[in-house]
């Protein structure tokens, strides 16, 4: 990247990066002159020094949750990639479950978190890690399916006119087509395996967990407590969403430059 | 006319008939069709009248329902196998992640040719349709021309002996169809090839084409042949030339007759 791109960039981040310091600002500003109650809405700055102060409790209870989160996300996703391969590739076993899976999308999974508890230990991070994992499973199937069945028929007839295998069809046309779909869904996982995670943990877990902990300080009335804990939340959700990012930047190069 | 008994042909039909078990569609009926080696011959007719399929039924793309077919006096099926046709379609069919030669290298790499004779091959490819230096790009960079282009590059990159093309320039604009016409007859006859390219073009299969085959719809059939007498090689000059226009207007005739033949027994159909 020339230094001229790598100033455009720059530039084009500038209104978000504006608008954001702004609403912060304001927030801030009417916080302060409102005198808003702590409990209702602290101020930003409260907010960034507790999690500053509070750091040995917060920073490691994030990691915990987001060891959780990002073991779900893998366990989920790996398994909606599996599950799409088998469903695109034998048609009578996709026409048997994907009414199944279509159904299943439409049930509130997060209402199952109390029963995972109840299924795992409650303390061990595996029932948080199986919210994530469901959580991210559908997505990733839905659209690793219709990505492998987004191969253009002209693609496919030229690969006849080949006498290519099915193996190197997949290969070479199906899986290549799949992988902007995998990304896209994969995006949306990384940010439902943390909400699981979280989520999860309200229910109960350990006590050094992110979501237990943002629960605690809230009945304790320590808000700003919580409100740093959503603050690492939202941090590391931002930090496993670039990664998905960057990964897509790495494997699926051949793209346009997106319109941003 | 190249004569087809003498010849060994390239193609060889000899009643051929598809039909489609949806809606019972006849898109073929009773071809008979030889291409000699080296014949340039196109399929024209009105949409509809199956010379897309009649296509795709010579590339094995499509299993007639009867009759007989031979590529290169083999069954159809093992000439695909044999790698000795290559297709260009109406799109250009590349593929997003790959690069020009990467496109035009899938072949031969599916035939497990080495690297360097890839690149080697890749390399002559480019400079036969005069892509070089776009090697590397990728193909939304590319013009519809260029990436029609490298579908031929692709296409020819084996040296089949056959090469088959479905409406390739359709999707072009007039200039940049016209310079691709010349384009490809240059490269007909560096290559020494047999084409058989469909198209609804008139003006365009008169142009490239030592012989025009007009088809009818529904069923589809051969309503008539035309041997186009133009010398090769051909220019723009040729556009001009009056015998051009003669043989523009035999083929709109044939065309013309044929469709007022039919419509009535079309009208019996819809009833």
């Amino acid at each position: 990247m020339t230094p001229r791109l790598r100033l455009a960039r720059v530039v084009e981040w500038l209104p978000a990066l504006a608008v954001f310091v702004l609403v912060v600002g304001i927030w801030e500003g009417l916080v302060r002159a409102l005198h808003v109650q702590q409990f209702l809405l602290p101020k930003p700055s409260t907010i960034v020094s507790v999690f500053w102060t509070q750091r040995h409790v917060l920073w490691p209870a994030g990691w915990y949750t987001f060891k959780e989160a990002l073991g779900g996300f893998a366990i989920g996703s790996g398994a909606g990639v599996v599950a799409a391969t088998i469903v695109g590739r034998f048609r009578r076993v996709g026409s048997a479950l994907m009414p199944v899976f279509v159904a299943a999308n439409a049930v509130p999974i997060i209402a199952f978190a109390p029963i995972f508890g109840a299924w795992f230990n409650p303390i061990e991070p595996q029932s948080k890690m199986a919210i994530a994992a469901v959580l991210c499973f559908l997505p990733v199937m839905l659209n690793t399916l219709r990505g492998l069945q987004s191969a253009k028929p002209g693609q496919l007839e030229l690969m006849r006119s080949y006498a290519a295998g099915e193996l190197e069809t997949w290969r070479r046309v199906r899986v290549p087509t799949a992988l902007p779909f995998l990304f896209t869904a994969l995006k949306l996982a990384s940010v439902l395996a943390m909400i699981g995670a979280i989520v999860g943990e309200y229910f109960g877990g350990a006590l050094n967990a992110l979501g237990v902990t943002i629960n605690t300080a809230s009945q304790v009335f320590q808000f700003s407590l919580a409100w740093a804990g959503i603050l690492v939340a939202f941090l590391l959700g931002i930090a496993l969403y670039a990664a998905v990012v960057t990964a897509e930047r790495l494997v699926v190069r051949w793209s346009p430059p997106e319109p941003s | 006319m190249t004569d087809p008994v003498a010849a060994p042909a390239v193609v060889r039909l000899e009643g051929v008939t598809k039909t489609f078990p949806q809606g019972n569609v006849t898109a073929l009926q009773d071809i008979d069709l030889a291409v000699a080696p080296r014949e340039f011959v196109s399929l024209i007719g009105p949409s509809g009248c199956g010379k897309s399929t009649l296509l795709r039924v010579i590339g094995d793309l499509i299993e007639p329902t009867s009759g007989s077919l031979s590529v290169n006096g083999k069954p159809a099926r093992k000439a695909r196998e044999d790698g000795d046709y290559g297709i260009v379609f109406q799109d250009a069919v590349l593929f997003d992640w790959r690069t020009v030669a990467k496109n035009i290298a899938l072949p031969l790499e599916m035939l497990g040719w080495e690297r360097r004779r890839r690149k080697q091959r890749v390399a002559e490819m480019l400079e036969l349709v005069e892509l070089t230096g776009f090697a590397d790009h990728h193909p939304w960079q590319l013009s519809g021309g260029m990436q029609q282009r490298v579908a031929i590059a692709r296409a020819l990159s084996f040296e089949p002996a056959l090469l088959l093309m479905d409406e390739p320039f359709g999707a072009l604009d007039e200039m940049t169809r016209e310079r691709l016409n010349l384009e490809l007859l240059s490269i007909w006859e560096q290559t020494g090839n047999t084409v058989v390219f469909v198209t609804h073009s008139i003006s365009e299969a008169v142009f490239l084409s030592s012989r025009v085959v007009v088809m009818s719809p529904r069923p589809g059939r051969i309503a008539g042949t035309v041997d186009i007498d133009l010398p090769y090689p051909r220019t723009a000059q040729t556009r001009d030339a009056p015998r051009f226009f003669e043989l523009v207007t035999e083929v709109r005739q044939l065309l013309r007759s044929r469709g007022e033949h039919l419509l009535p027994e079309e009208e019996a159909v819809l009833e």
